[in-house]
C-alpha cells in the first residue's frame, strides 16, 4: 500500500497560539481521509501546510512523494485545493473560470474549452455556463468551486470543509461527486465539523483537538473505542431527553438502566427507551472531553 | 522518529509546463474581462478627469488666466490626474483577489507569483490609455490647441504610458498592503491629492514658500512639465530626466515592495 500524504511532529504557531502541537498522520493512496476538529483545531492551518500555502515551523510534510518545503513546485504539480471561501473569479462566467483554470493548468485552447463544457455538464451547470459566477447560488458556487479542481486529473485533491454552508440536497450532490472520484482513484484529503459527513465519506478519520490528533481509524474503530451501545430516552416527541454510553458489557447496560431510573426524565410521560449504536458525535465528545468519558454517565442533550 | 515504512509515492505531473507568457497573457485576459464588465468603473475614470478639465477650463479658468489660454496649461495635468484615477482601481482589483479565496488556488498551482500582478498592470495600463485618450479628444474639442510634433506626441505617449505604469505597480502594491478592498480604495484617494500640490492647475510660483517646496520637488511636477513642454513647447530643462527616474524608481519599489508583500500575505487569511 503507497503512501499519498505523510507527516511528522508538525508544528505552526502564530503569535503566542500554538496552532499545530506535533501532527502525525499518513494517508494511504486512494482513500478518503477525512480531517475531524471544531472551529479552531487547526485543520485549515494542516490544509495550508499539505498544499505548500504556509511553511511549518518544524516537523516534515510530504505529499505524493515530495517534501512540501523542500519542493514545493513538484507537489503543486500533483494537487489541487477546493478552499473555504469559494475561489472562483465572480466576474468571470462558469465557462471562462473554468477555462481560464484549464489554461493555467497547461492545456490547449480548444481542449481546454471542451474540458470545461464536460465538467459543467458533470456538475449540472451548463445552464448556468453562461452567467456570471456573481449571480450563482451557494451551492452552484460550491460544484463549480469544485470543477476548478479538477480541471486536470490531479491523483491528490484537497477539500477544506467542502459543504459547510449548503442546503441537504446541495451536501448530498456533493458527497456523491467526492465517492465518484475516491472510486476513480484519487487521493481525497478533507477537513469537516460535520461528523456525518466524516461517516459517509471517509475511509480514515482523524479527530484533531488542539492541535494534535485525538484519535484517529475508521469510522467502526472509533465508534468502538467508546464501546458499546448507547442508551437513549426521548420524548413523546422525539426529542432526546437522555443519552447514557454504555460499555457493551451486560454490567454496564444494567448501570446505565439504574442511572435512567434515578433520572427525573425518566418520569416524563411518554418517554421512550431505545438502545443504539455510538454515533461519531458521541465519540467526538468522549475523545475530546478526555479519559473520564469512559464510564457510563449522563450526558444532557441539548 | 521518522523511519518511513512505505516510501511515498511520487507519480507524475499532471499539470502540464506552460508556454512562456501562457500564464501572463491567461491572467491579462482575465482582467480585462473584469476591466470591461465593471462598466461603472470605466465611465469614472473618463468622465470625472473630463468634468473636472470642463470646470477648470469654464469656471476657473477665466479667474486664473484671463485671456483664455488657461485650457492649454491644465490639460496635461488633467492627463495625469485620469491616469491616477483609473489606475487606482488597481488597488481594489489586487485586494479583492487577496481577500477572497481565489489567490490561495493560484498559489497552489506552479505558476510564478508575479502573474496575477502583471494582469492587473497590463489591463489598468491599456484602461488608462483609452481614457487619456478620450480626455485629450474633449480636451481638442473645447479648444485646446497642443503645438506638438508627431515626435513630441510619441514622447508624449511614452511618458505618459510610463506614469501610468509607475502609479498603476504602486497601487497594486497598495492594494496587497491594504486588509480589504474598502481600505484600498482609501489609501488609493490619498495619492489621488498629490497632482493638485504640484504645478498641474497652477504655476509652483503662486504658492506659499513651504507648499513650493513639496510641489516642486514631489514626482507629479517633473512629469507634468515635460508634457506640458512636448505639447506646448514650454522649456523643459532637466524635468524629463527627472520625470523618467522618478517613475522608473517608482516601478521598482512598488515591485519589490509589492513582491514582499505578497509573500508575507498570501496563505494568512
Amino acid at each position: 500500500m503507497s503512501v499519498a500524504i505523510d507527516t511528522h511532529g508538525l508544528r505552526k504557531r502564530f503569535g503566542s497560539t500554538e496552532v499545530l502541537a506535533g501532527l502525525d498522520l499518513s494517508v494511504p493512496a486512494g482513500s478518503v481521509f477525512a480531517l475531524l476538529g471544531p472551529n479552531g483545531a487547526g485543520k485549515t492551518t494542516t490544509i495550508n501546510i499539505l498544499t505548500t500555502l504556509v511553511k511549518p515551523d518544524a516537523g516534515v510534510a510530504r505529499v505524493a512523494g515530495f517534501d512540501v518545503a523542500a519542493s514545493p513546485e513538484e507537489v503543486k504539480q500533483r494537487i489541487a485545493l477546493t478552499g473555504q471561501s469559494a475561489a472562483v473569479d465572480e466576474v468571470l462566467t462558469g465557462t471562462e473560470n473554468l477555462v481560464m483554470m484549464g489554461r493555467l493548468s497547461g492545456l490547449g485552447r480548444q481542449a481546454a474549452r471542451d474540458r470545461a463544457a464536460e465538467l459543467l455538464e458533470r456538475f449540472d451547470l451548463t445552464d448556468a455556463a453562461r452567467r456570471r459566477l456573481g449571480t450563482y447560488s451557494g451551492g452552484m458556487r460550491r460544484r463549480l468551486d469544485l470543477a476548478l479542481s479538477l480541471v486536470v486529473d490531479v491523483p491528490i485533491l484537497f477539500l477544506d470543509e467542502p459543504t459547510t454552508g449548503l442546503d441537504t440536497r446541495s451536501r448530498q450532490e456533493l458527497w456523491n461527486v467526492i465517492r465518484s472520484l475516491a472510486e476513480a482513484g484519487t487521493t481525497v484529503f478533507l477537513t469537516t465539523q460535520y461528523l456525518e459527513e466524516a461517516d459517509r465519506l471517509a475511509d480514515r478519520i482523524a479527530v484533531l483537538d488542539r492541535g494534535r490528533i485525538a484519535a484517529e481509524g475508521t469510522a467502526d474503530e472509533l465508534k468502538a473505542r467508546i464501546g458499546g451501545d448507547v442508551v437513549e430516552l426521548r420524548g413523546a416527541d422525539g426529542e432526546v431527553l437522555l443519552e447514557l454510553p454504555t460499555d457493551g458489557s451486560v454490567h454496564g447496560l444494567r448501570a446505565a438502566i439504574e442511572l435512567l431510573d434515578h433520572s427525573p426524565a425518566a418520569a416524563v410521560e411518554g418517554a421512550q427507551v431505545s438502545i443504539r449504536r455510538p454515533s461519531l458525535d458521541d465519540v467526538f465528545l468522549a475523545i475530546t472531553a478526555g479519559a473520564e468519558a469512559s464510564a457510563p454517565e449522563l450526558i444532557e442533550s441539548k | 522518529m521518522t523511519t518511513i515504512t512505505t516510501l511515498p509515492t511520487a507519480s507524475a505531473p499532471v499539470r502540464a509546463e506552460l508556454g512562456p507568457f501562457t500564464a501572463e497573457s491567461t491572467f491579462i485576459a482575465r482582467s480585462f474581462r473584469h476591466s470591461v464588465r465593471d462598466i461603472d468603473a470605466m465611465l469614472m475614470a473618463v468622465l470625472l478627469p473630463t468634468m473636472l478639465m470642463l470646470m477648470f477650463t469654464f469656471i476657473f479658468g477665466n479667474a486664473i488666466d484671463p485671456s483664455g489660454g488657461y485650457v492649454d496649461y491644465v490639460v496635461p495635468g488633467i492627463i495625469l490626474l485620469c491616469a491616477g484615477f483609473g489606475a487606482s482601481s488597481t488597488a481594489i482589483s489586487v485586494s479583492r483577489d487577496m481577500t477572497t479565496g481565489i489567490i490561495d488556488r493560484f498559489r497552489t498551482m506552479p505558476l510564478r507569483s508575479g502573474a496575477v500582478t502583471t494582469g492587473h498592470v497590463v489591463a489598468s495600463l491599456a484602461r488608462n490609455l483609452v481614457a487619456t485618450g478620450v480626455v485629450i479628444a474633449v480636451a481638442l474639442l473645447v479648444g485646446f490647441r497642443p503645438s506638438a510634433t508627431p515626435l513630441e506626441w510619441l514622447a508624449v505617449f511614452g511618458l505618459v504610458a510610463l506614469y501610468i505604469l509607475a502609479i498603476t505597480y504602486l497601487f497594486a502594491a497598495i492594494g496587497l498592503a491594504a486588509s480589504s478592498p474598502e481600505a484600498a480604495s482609501g489609501y488609493g484617494f490619498i495619492l489621488l491629492f498629490l497632482p493638485y500640490l504640484s504645478s498641474a492647475f497652477v504655476p509652483v510660483e503662486t504658492m506659499p514658500g513651504w507648499l513650493q517646496w513639496i510641489a516642486e520637488n514631489q514626482p507629479i511636477t517633473p512629469v507634468i512639465e515635460t508634457i506640458r513642454g512636448l505639447l506646448m513647447g514650454t522649456p523643459i530643462g532637466d524635468s524629463a530626466w527627472w520625470a523618467i527616474g522618478w517613475c522608473v524608481g517608482i516601478v521598482v519599489v512598488s515591485v519589490v515592495w509589492g513582491g514582499w508583500l505578497f509573500r508575507r500575505r498570501a496563505g494568512r487569511r
